[in-house]
């Protein structure tokens, strides 16, 4: 009986993190679909780290209603995304457009990744040139 | 072989700095890293006609403004930093320096006209965004915000957060007067 409850709750917990979205969706599962991934791709600006899909902040909720209304006259994904960046800026995307102010935050994490292989590439082939030697230095007996 | 151990001494060192750069900047220079600069600046302030709070009947459209600088005031009774900011607005107002455009968004007329009544009206008009959907056309994200809009209906800054008679002074009286061509009335 103890376990039941216990379990009753694990399983409630589970389904808790349904997103703040569901009372607002299409009939149609194709544009429902269209719908929730829009509202993934947005930042929520007045709880900064939540998507506009997860927060219920009320500007979210303004903003999906927003959102639904231009899926559902038909605009397509970019003309979606040039309403948002005309009103907040790039920083209401999740992910940032390539250009050059954002050269870098694109370009650092494969510019670190050949730097850890070139350092990593670089202590190998000492430490093999390394043993090398001492394997001749070394007497054997 | 004496760099190799000097690396995470310059590492840390420089980290060091940007951190304490940042750390400096925040403290003295007010930056806040959740600001976000407004796409809007130096493009046309977006249009309007919505009701008037002060006289329900009437609008308040952003045309009526064409030709003159104003500062748009988006506010609401539900923000705790406008109750805090309104002082301010009545001390700019009594400047009669601009005309202040109040964007009541969120918000019910009742409450908005209780409001004003009640603490004093800053405003030239009041408009009310009940559902919110000027506001998302000016990016607000957070009440109190204030943009000032030039005579060509360009915004050319916007200040979020409650407004001080200081940042009145430093940032929206410069520009407002180097906008004009004509010296104000002081």
């Amino acid at each position: 009986m103890k376990y039941f409850s216990v379990v009753t709750v694990l399983v409630s917990l589970l389904f808790s993190a349904a997103y703040a979205i569901d009372s607002e969706s299409f009939e149609d599962p194709e544009l429902h679909a269209r719908f929730r991934k829009l509202t993934r791709e947005f930042r929520c600006l007045q709880c900064q780290n939540e998507t506009i899909a997860d927060s219920n902040a009320t500007l979210a909720v303004d903003l999906r209603r927003e959102l639904r209304a231009m899926v559902a006259a038909g605009k397509s994904d970019e003309e979606i995304q040039r309403f948002m960046t005309d009103r907040y800026g790039d920083f209401v995307l999740y992910q940032p457009p390539f250009a050059p102010r954002t050269f870098i935050l694109w370009v650092a994490p494969g510019l670190l990744l050949v730097g850890a292989m070139i350092t990593v590439f670089v202590i190998v082939r000492r430490r093999s040139q390394l043993s090398t030697v001492d394997a001749e230095g070394t007497d054997t007996p | 072989m004496k760099l190799r151990f000097l690396l995470p001494v310059i590492a840390f060192g420089l980290l060091f700095g940007v951190f304490a750069f940042m750390l400096h900047r925040t403290e003295n220079e007010g930056y806040d890293p959740k600001l976000i600069q407004s796409p809007l600046l130096g493009k046309a302030a977006p249009s309007f006609r919505l009701p008037k709070v002060e006289s329900p009947e009437q609008f308040v459209d952003s045309r009526d403004f064409a030709g003159q600088m104003y500062v748009l005031n988006a506010w609401g009774t539900w923000c705790v930093g406008c109750r805090q900011e309104h002082p301010v607005l009545l001390e700019i107002a009594r400047q009669q320096l601009i005309p202040i455009v109040g964007l009541d968004t969120k918000d019910e007329l009742p409450s908005a006209q209780a409001w004003l009544a009640q603490l004093g009206n800053p405003y030239t008009a009041t408009a009310l965004d009940s559902d919110g959907r000027v506001a998302i056309d000016w990016g607000v994200y957070g009440a109190p915000e204030s943009f000032l809009v030039d005579a060509k209906g360009i915004v050319i800054y916007k200040y979020i957060g409650p407004l001080t008679m200081q940042v009145w002074q430093t940032e929206f009286v410069p520009r407002i007067q180097s906008a004009q061509s004509l010296p104000t009335k002081s």
